[in-house]
């Protein structure tokens, strides 16, 4: 058995919280995992990805291109730039919240969001997109987005484990200064996903 | 007993040291590095270990000897780069060996992500003649570590652990053992000729240097962390983390092939290569950085007179530059393959969308913080200088990232501290135009001094800009000689890099607020005026690690809609929506918007 979750966002938008919170719960879960994560020089406002890889086996950190089952995209436009990852069946879980970089304020590149949006539901049969930073404003926090897309994802069955033993993670791993404002996102993200569920 | 925890890579090398009972460790912060010292420095108290950053890798690494050489067991930690500062100290020490333990961890970074070289540790452990283990995983990061440690002491050599990047920064479920508190009964220095380098004591010594690397590399042979599995006519041999990518793809070839896993790269197991080797019509070395394990793949072949044929690199078969992984070495092995004229199964699966089919996406390149002060210095730079030619010679640091659009106020850039000596250069050169250098605090200690003694003595007419942000940002915030606090949270003295400065000479020395623009402007103004270098150093809080709960606004009432605000500065935190410019929540309240909107339209308030 093997899984791979490919987090991608900007930096300092919790992209290693995330990838340590699938990691630990993975573990308990019984499962080897490896991440590999971008820390560093691009952690300041640049794009960041993370890798996780979960099974029985131990293998490299790195997901070889279209080898990746989720791609949880804490922003559109770096959701959208890691689709060359996604495997042809594979799932993305996408924050619709934009981040807009400088170089699109002072007119060197550009961002047109309704395209980028539209260009990942075509692309990606099985594609959710949320606005989960709004979401998160509602917990408390908007920084708490990454939670709620983790919420997102676990109801809709994409990880190899339980809910409870992510939220068991989330519980051990957060400081408690925090740690209300996450569980309240990620049932928000759970309850999101039903609702959307029940919709259809 | 042992117990399984989810570690990053160098927090796994840290509880390895811990286990091996480190009672020193030294180091500088450098990306992929620096979480090695961090954990140790973390658990200091509890294991009576004694931890420090120094002020640059060279004293790091002489600190480490010094404790090496009176029986303790040390540790040195750095980047790729920081080898190269503390080179000086490395070469002669292989001579003269150690008594303790001294483990020299190096971080590479493939890529690079964050670094000026793509450089190889495995190659510099060569020309210094010092051993290296090279590991592909957290888990052997760790086992390597303990055994580093056994060597070093049993055989007398300093042992450097090599990582790269993926190893170090790569996060696993790694099975660690118990941690006791440091033993301190060490043995203590014994006086003794062989600490004290001549000519004399080299030429005695390098024979000993000599046969020491044979008898490491036969004990290398012999290690289980260099392993041979597989069969067939083809062999591959691979070291670090590209033996990773190598299991993987070989799981989608359908051919036999003989891999030779190298955890020891230098002293190269050479017993271990032959008996590989045997039998084998083609050897394909898979390596990231330099052909390593190639040309000593080749000078085994043309040596000992084998009939295999080696690919790697030096054919063009994978590439000499940037990082591995799965896809580049399913690449490189059908080309050789293909060369060959072996069949591959190899498969590669279609994405759902090739990268060139994406619509448009911003440009996102790392850049100064919302709330930054090195903006404001910048900028003041920029305004203060207006109309007067003027070259800006950065260093290594957040500033660096001075360099984007629209502030581009970084035209040079090339190792710790070069800045200064660079303007300097560049001035008496070209004694007409402004040169001006900006350094980070931590830089400033590492290699800035000497460079500033410099321009005093040779009368260079240069601005030195010091960014003093009070920690080590680019790093993850560790503590530097600046702020009074050591590696291990207890307060120390601070040492002022103004009373530095005046007592290099330095006339003009002067302390200015970093986030005050008009206080900036009318400094910069000042000094232009000096003849001979002065020095500014501006300070203020890091935005990473103050948080602020400030936050500023634009009143729609009173703005023009000039966008002068978002085209001059780059903040992260302006952008504009519908023509409107607009601040979004990462907006840190540093102000310096509402210091140049010439309208007065930029307000305290908004979000949180």
């Amino acid at each position: 058995m093997r899984y791979d979750i490919l987090v991608a966002g900007v930096g300092g938008q919790g992209v290693i919280l995330t990838s340590r919170l699938l990691g630990l719960a993975a573990m308990k879960a019984g499962l080897h995992v490896t991440t590999a994560e971008t820390i560093g020089m691009s952690q300041r406002e640049g794009a960041v990805v993370s890798h996780i890889r979960l099974g029985r086996e131990i293998f490299g950190p790195l997901i070889p291109k279209a080898g990746a089952d989720l791609i949880i995209g804490m922003e559109p436009s770096e959701a959208a730039r890691n689709m060359p990852m996604l495997k042809q069946n594979g799932h993305m879980i996408v924050n619709t919240f934009p981040v807009i970089p400088a170089s699109v304020a002072i007119g060197l590149s550009q961002y047109d969001m309704s395209e980028i949006l539209a260009f990942i539901n075509n692309t990606c049969k099985n594609a959710i997109l949320v606005d989960a930073t709004k979401l998160a404003k509602q917990a408390g926090n908007h920084k708490s987005a990454n939670v709620v897309l983790l919420g997102v994802t676990a109801a809709a069955g994409l990880l190899p484990f339980d809910i409870s033993i992510l939220q068991q993670a989330l519980e051990e791993e957060l400081p408690k200064k925090y740690l209300e404002v996450n569980k309240k996102s990620f049932e928000i993200g759970i309850n999101m996903l039903y609702n959307m569920k029940n919709k259809i | 007993m042992n117990k399984v925890q989810f570690l990053m890579g160098n927090q796994a090398i840290a509880l390895a040291a811990m286990e091996a009972g480190v009672n020193i460790a030294t180091g500088y912060p450098g990306t992929p590095s620096s979480e090695v010292l961090e954990t140790i420095a973390q658990n200091a108290d509890k294991y009576d270990i004694y931890v420090e950053w120094s002020t640059n890798e060279k004293v790091a690494l002489e600190t480490a000897i010094g404790a090496a050489y009176a029986g303790a067991k040390a540790i040195t930690t750095m980047k790729q780069v920081g080898l190269n500062v503390a080179s000086d100290p490395l070469m002669s020490l292989s001579y003269i060996g150690v008594k303790g333990a001294l483990v020299i961890m190096v971080a590479d970074d493939p890529g690079p992500h964050s670094s000026q070289t793509e450089q190889d540790t495995r190659s510099f452990a060569r020309f210094a003649n010092i051993p290296v283990l090279d590991p592909a995983t957290p888990q052997e990061a760790h086992d390597m570590t303990l055994w580093a440690f056994n060597l070093s002491n049993q055989l007398q050599t300093p042992v450097i652990m090599r990582t790269t990047t993926r190893v170090s920064h790569g996060c696993a479920d790694v099975t660690i053992g118990d941690i006791s508190k440091a033993s301190w009964d060490i043995e203590g220095f014994t006086k003794d000729p062989r600490w004290a380098i001549f000519p004399k004591l080299t030429a005695q010594r390098h024979p000993w240097l000599e046969n020491l690397q044979g008898e490491l590399a036969n004990i290398f042979s012999a290690s289980p962390f260099n392993c041979i599995s597989g069969n067939g006519k083809i062999g591959i041999i691979s070291s670090g983390i590209s033996r990773k990518y190598v299991q993987e793809a070989l799981g989608h070839l359908g051919l036999n092939v003989k891999l030779l896993e190298i955890g020891t790269p230098y002293p190269f197991p050479e017993a271990k290569a032959l008996e590989f080797a045997k039998g084998l019509d083609h050897i394909i070395a898979v390596e990231e950085l330099d052909s390593y394990l190639e040309e000593q793949t080749l000078q085994l072949v043309g040596r000992f007179k084998l009939p295999a044929r080696v690919l790697g690199k030096i054919d063009g078969m994978f590439p000499k530059c940037g990082e591995y992984n799965v896809d580049v070495v399913e690449d490189g092995l059908q080309k050789c393959l293909k060369y060959i004229g072996a069949e591959s199964g190899i498969k590669t699966p279609v994405p759902i969308v090739e990268a060139q089919n994406i619509p448009s996406l911003p440009n996102r390149q790392p850049t100064l913080c919302a709330g930054c002060m090195h903006r404001t210095v910048f900028y003041a730079f920029k305004r203060a200088l207006n109309g007067i030619s003027a070259v800006f010679s950065g260093d290594i640091g957040c500033y660096t990232l001075g360099n984007a659009q629209p502030l581009d106020m970084v035209d040079t850039c090339l190792c710790m501290g070069a800045g200064i000596s660079i303007a300097a250069g560049l001035q008496h050169a070209q004694p007409n135009v402004k040169h001006i250098a900006f350094i980070g605090d931590s830089t400033f200690f590492h290699s800035g001094i000497p460079a500033i003694i410099n321009a005093v003595y040779n009368n260079a007419n240069i601005i030195i800009a010091v960014l003093d942000n009070r920690t080590t940002a680019m790093t993850g915030h560790q503590p530097h000689p600046g702020i009074g606090i050591t590696a291990t949270g207890k307060p120390t003295a601070a040492v002022s890099i103004a009373e530095i400065a005046r007592s290099c000479g330095v006339k003009t020395a002067e302390e200015i607020d970093g986030q005050n623009l008009k206080a900036c402007t009318d400094a910069i103004k000042r000094v232009v005026e000096v003849d001979g270098p002065s020095v500014l150093i501006f300070k203020g809080p890091c935005t990473n690690l103050e948080k602020s709960d400030k936050h500023y606004t634009i009143d729609e009432q009173i703005c023009t809609l000039c966008n002068y605000c978002v085209e001059q500065l780059g903040c992260p935190a302006l952008f504009v929506i519908d023509d409107m410019p607009a601040i979004q929540s990462t907006c840190a309240g540093c102000s310096l918007c509402a210091q140049i909107c010439p309208v007065d339209a930029i307000v305290p308030g908004g979000e949180d």
